[in-house]
């Protein structure tokens, strides 16, 4: 209630990352350190996420340039053609996942395929542990980029 | 809650708000059964709540 109580963004963004702290606690709490360095991980996104709206901020002075800005990003003619043709894209691939789930065991697998979410997971983070925390490095690095590449530059 | 007004952040950290408290959900019930499913899944709600993060900060 916090979090979505204050007036400002800046104050919300703080909230929020001192209840990623404490749900990292709970998570330590609860037994599954994993899920805690994760949230850990996503608390330091939250800061850098802090940090960049702290410029965001100021825009509460000029809301309605800013309200029609974002009203023409997602309402426009182009970005709903384009999510529609990725909502028919993602529902093709769902119906082609859930008709081949039980068709074919998982390639590349030594010993019997992992079928279930729990055997997935103990692979994933036994055999592949390596290769998994690599990837997840890989993507926070993209995410970074593309967070900076799609920044706005300052004005002069 | 009048006083989101539309405002994109607050929209966004309302999701996030949601999504912790269905992650901790998840956590929770796998504590009590002893399995392991809920913590994958948190990974993966946690890797699309980082991804909508970053593509609704730069907007």
């Amino acid at each position: 209630m916090l979090v979505i109580g204050q007036r400002k963004p800046m104050y919300s963004v703080l909230l929020l990352i001192a209840s990623f702290g404490a749900l990292s606690g709970l998570y330590v709490l609860l037994g599954s350190p994993f899920v805690a360095v994760i949230s850990d991980h996503h608390l330091r996104g939250r800061q850098s996420w802090c940090s960049s709206s702290s410029s965001s901020c100021s825009s509460t002075c000029r809301p309605r340039r800013r309200h029609r800005r974002q009203a023409r990003l997602i309402g426009g003619a182009g970005p709903r053609r384009f999510g529609a043709v990725l909502s028919v894209l993602l529902a093709i691939q769902l119906f082609w996942a859930f008709r081949a789930m039980t068709a074919q065991p998982m390639p590349g697998a030594d010993g019997p395929p992992a079928t279930t979410v729990r055997e997935i997971g103990v692979r994933l983070f036994t055999a592949h542990a390596f290769a998994f925390e690599a990837t997840s490095v890989l993507i926070l690095v993209a995410m970074v980029g593309a967070i900076i590449l799609a920044r706005k530059e300052p004005r002069q | 809650m009048s006083s989101c007004g539309g405002n994109l952040i607050t929209i966004l950290l309302s999701v996030e708000v949601m999504l912790n408290a269905v992650n901790l959900t998840f956590v929770a019930v796998d504590r009590f059964r002893d399995l392991v499913d809920g913590q994958i899944i948190v990974f993966f709600v946690m890797t699309v709540a980082a991804a909508e993060a970053a593509v609704g900060l730069p907007s």
